[in-house]
C-alpha cells in the first residue's frame, strides 16, 4: 500500500496522472460547454478515432524509447494496408491470411530499418524517412494508384466497425467497436512486453545507456533489430484497422499520420532523448489530441484555430519533457 | 523541482485556458435550436478554391439566415479525418448536410445514419457516389475540360501537336477533365494531334519537370493543357524555365495568383474556371429547399467560365477568381 501511495507521487506516475487529469478536465470542459459533446454517439466515434492514432503511437512508442525514432510508421501502415487489400482482394486468400501478410509486412519492414539503424549505422531519421518514402511509392505501384476495395468480403470491415462487446442492454448505445478492443488490447500485450520481458527491459536500456547495454555483453544490434520489428508488426495491426474502417485500402493516405503518433507518445510523457515512457502515457496522448479536435469540433471552432491548439498542446508537453529531464 | 510542478500544473491550465480561449472565438453556436444549422464537409480546407466555397457558402447563409460550419481534412488523401468530420458534424444534430466525399464507401455508414435521422444530404464539388444524397452541386468536369479544348483549338487555329498535364489519373474530376478535352479536340479539331498525357498529381515542381521533358520530347509542340492549377503553373514555370516563351499555346483550369498573372502577362493563353463560389452557394441553397421540402434535381451545374486577358477583370469572372 506504501509503496503504490509513494509510486503515485513519484515524478513519473504523476506526469501520467497529471495527463489522464487533463484528459479528464478537458472532457468535463466540453461537455459543460456543449450539450451535443458528451453523447453516448460521439464518444464512440471519439475511441474510434483514436484507435488508428493510438496503435501508432504504442508502436513509435517502443522506437522512441530506445532513443530512436520511426518516421516510416504513417506510411508503412499505408503499405501494410494494400499488402492486406492484395491478399484479400487480389488474390483471394482468408482475411486471416491477409491480416497476417499485413503485420509481416510491417515486421520485413521494421527489420530493415532495424537494420539499416543498428548494423549500418545509419541516423534513425534518416533511416526510416527512406522507409517512409519507400513504403508511399510501393504503396501506389502495388495498388496501381487505386484504392483496393474490401466490399465484397463482408468480415473485413467487421475488423474495426463490427462489436462484438455490446453493452446497450446496460447503457443504451453502448457498443463498443472492435477498432477500439483490438487498440486496448494491442496496449495490454505492448505494456505487458516493455515492461515484464527481455525485449523490453533492453528497449529501456538501449535507450538510457547504450554503451553499458553492450559492455555487458549483449548483443545490441539484434535487439534493436527486434524492436523495430516488433514496431512495424504493429503498424501492421494499425493498417489492418485503418483499411477495414475505410472498407477499403486508400493507397495515397498516410503521410503526416507519423507525426500525430509521436505527438501522442510525446504528450503522454515519452522521452524523445530515449529511455523513457509508457504506453498508457501513449494512449492517454492520443485520446488527449483526439478529444481536443473533436471537442473543438463539436464547438464549431475555426478548423484554423483548432490546428493551433494542437500546436499549443505538443509544445506545452515536449516542454515539459525538458524540464524533467534538467532534474 | 519548483519549475517541474508549475509546468505540470500549467498543462491542466493550458488545457483548460486554450480550450475556453478558443471557445471564445467560435463564431456562434450552433447549440441554438431554433436556428438552421447546416454544416459543410469538404474535402479540403486550406486550398484556395476550397475558401471560395466557403465564401459562396457563407454568401448564402447570410442570404436565407442559416447557420454554417466548414471543414475538409488537410489534404485530399486523409479518407479517415474527413469521415472523423463527418460524425462530429451529426453528432451535432444538424438540420442538413454539404459534403464532398473524398471516398464515398468509406462514408456510407455515416450518410446512412444521417438519413435515418432524417437529415437531408447535399452533396458538392465531385459528389458522393450513392442515392442518399437528394442533389449533387458540382461542376460539369467534362463540359469545363471541353471549353479548354474549344478555346486551344481555335488559338491553334485547328492544327499542331498538343500535350496534356493532368493532375490524377485516379479521380474523377482527372479522368473526366482529361477525357472531355481529348473528345472535344478529336471530334472538333481532327487536325491537331494530342502527342502525349503526362500526369503531375498537380504538383507545381513536378509537372514543371513533366512540361520540360515534353517540350524536349515534342519540338513542334503548339500547344499544352493543364488539367488544374497546380499543373498549370508546372507548364508556365516549365516553358519559361525552357525558353520557350510565346512558342506554346498554354490553356489551364482554375485560378490563383500565378495562375492569374501569367494570363495578365500573356504567359498563358486563358484558363478555365469553376464557379467554386457558386458551388457553396447552391449547395447551402439547396440544402434549405430541400429542408422546406421542395423536390430538387439530380445534379445542379454550377457551370464554368473561360476567362483571358480580354475579360479577367469583368465583374462575373473576378467574383469566382481566387488569389
Amino acid at each position: 500500500m506504501n509503496t503504490v501511495i509513494k509510486n503515485l507521487f513519484s515524478a513519473k506516475a504523476r506526469q501520467k496522472v497529471l495527463a489522464f487529469a487533463s484528459l479528464v478536465l478537458m472532457i468535463v470542459i466540453f461537455a459543460v460547454l456543449s450539450p451535443n459533446f458528451f453523447q453516448m454517439d460521439n464518444l464512440i466515434s471519439i475511441m474510434l478515432s483514436t484507435a488508428v492514432t493510438g496503435v501508432l503511437g504504442i508502436a513509435v512508442t517502443f522506437v522512441i524509447i530506445t532513443g530512436g525514432i520511426d518516421l516510416a510508421i504513417g506510411t508503412l501502415m499505408t503499405l501494410t494496408a494494400v499488402m492486406a487489400g492484395v491478399f484479400i482482394g487480389y488474390w483471394n486468400l482468408p482475411i486471416w491470411l491477409g491480416v497476417l501478410a499485413a503485420m509481416a509486412t510491417g515486421a520485413v519492414a521494421g527489420t530493415i530499418s532495424g537494420v539499416l539503424v543498428a548494423k549500418l549505422k545509419l541516423p534513425p531519421f534518416i533511416a526510416t524517412m527512406g522507409i517512409m518514402m519507400i513504403a508511399k511509392g510501393l504503396s501506389l505501384v502495388i495498388s496501381g494508384a487505386k484504392p483496393i476495395y474490401f466490399t465484397k468480403y463482408e468480415g473485413y470491415n467487421s475488423i474495426s466497425n463490427g462489436s462484438f462487446i455490446d453493452f446497450s442492454f446496460l447503457v443504451p448505445g453502448l457498443i463498443i467497436p472492435n477498432a477500439v478492443v483490438i487498440f486496448f488490447g494491442v496496449g495490454i500485450v505492448s505494456s505487458i512486453i516493455l515492461n515484464k520481458t527481455v525485449l523490453g527491459r533492453y528497449t529501456f536500456g538501449l535507450g538510457s545507456n547504450e554503451e553499458a547495454v553492450r559492455l555487458s555483453g549483449v548483443n545490441v544490434d539484434r535487439w534493436k533489430v527486434a524492436i523495430y520489428a516488433l514496431a512495424g508488426a504493429i503498424v501492421g495491426i494499425a493498417g489492418i484497422l485503418i483499411s477495414s474502417r475505410l472498407n477499403s485500402a486508400q493507397p495515397a493516405l498516410g503521410q503526416g499520420y507519423e507525426l500525430d503518433a509521436i505527438a501522442a507518445a510525446v504528450i503522454g510523457g515519452v522521452s524523445l532523448s530515449g529511455g523513457e515512457g509508457t504506453i498508457l502515457g501513449t494512449i492517454i496522448g492520443a485520446f488527449i489530441m483526439s478529444v481536443l479536435i473533436n471537442g473543438l469540433r463539436i464547438l464549431s471552432v475555426p478548423q484554423e484555430w483548432q490546428t493551433v491548439v494542437s500546436g499549443l498542446i505538443v509544445i506545452f508537453a515536449v516542454y515539459m519533457d525538458i524540464l524533467r529531464r534538467r532534474k | 523541482m519548483i519549475l517541474k510542478k508549475f509546468a505540470a500544473r500549467g498543462l491542466v491550465v493550458l488545457t483548460a485556458l486554450a480550450v475556453l480561449a478558443m471557445t471564445g472565438c467560435a463564431p456562434a453556436k450552433p447549440a441554438e435550436p431554433t436556428k438552421v444549422y447546416i454544416p459543410l464537409i469538404s474535402k479540403g480546407f486550406q486550398h484556395q478554391f476550397w475558401q471560395a466555397v466557403k465564401v459562396g457558402a457563407e454568401k448564402a447563409a447570410a442570404e436565407f439566415s442559416v447557420e454554417i460550419t466548414f471543414e475538409g481534412p488537410e489534404n485530399e488523401t486523409m479518407v479517415d479525418k474527413q469521415i472523423d468530420m463527418l460524425s462530429a458534424a451529426l453528432a451535432k444534430k444538424p438540420s442538413a448536410l454539404g459534403f464532398a466525399a473524398l471516398d464515398s464507401q468509406a462514408a456510407i455508414p455515416l450518410l446512412k445514419k444521417a438519413q435515418e435521422a432524417k437529415i437531408p444530404v447535399i452533396a458538392f464539388d465531385s459528389g458522393v457516389d450513392s442515392d442518399i444524397p437528394v442533389t449533387t452541386a458540382s461542376t460539369d468536369n467534362a463540359v469545363a475540360a471541353a471549353g479548354a479544348a474549344d478555346a486551344m483549338g481555335k488559338l491553334l487555329g485547328g492544327k499542331g501537336e498538343v500535350a496534356l498535364v493532368v493532375h490524377d489519373q485516379t479521380s474523377a474530376s482527372g479522368t473526366l477533365r482529361r477525357d472531355g478535352f481529348v473528345n472535344q479536340m478529336t471530334s472538333a479539331f481532327p487536325d491537331i494531334k494530342i502527342v502525349d498525357i503526362q500526369y503531375g498529381g498537380g504538383d507545381h515542381l513536378k509537372s514543371t519537370e513533366i512540361t520540360k521533358a515534353l517540350l524536349q520530347a515534342h519540338p513542334k509542340l503548339a500547344g499544352i493543357f493543364g488539367s488544374n492549377e497546380g499543373g498549370a503553373i508546372g507548364i508556365v514555370n516549365g516553358v519559361k524555365e525552357a525558353g520557350k516563351e510565346g512558342k506554346v499555346v498554354i490553356i489551364g483550369f482554375d485560378s490563383g495568383k500565378a495562375q492569374t498573372d501569367a494570363i495578365r502577362s500573356g504567359l498563358m493563353s486563358g484558363a478555365i474556371t469553376q464557379n467554386p463560389v457558386g458551388i457553396g452557394y447552391e449547395t447551402v441553397k439547396a440544402a434549405v429547399a430541400a429542408l422546406k421540402g421542395e423536390t430538387l434535381p439530380k445534379t445542379i451545374d454550377t457551370g464554368f467560365y473561360y476567362y483571358d486577358k480580354t475579360n479577367i477583370d469583368n465583374p462575373e469572372i473576378a467574383a469566382v477568381l481566387y488569389e
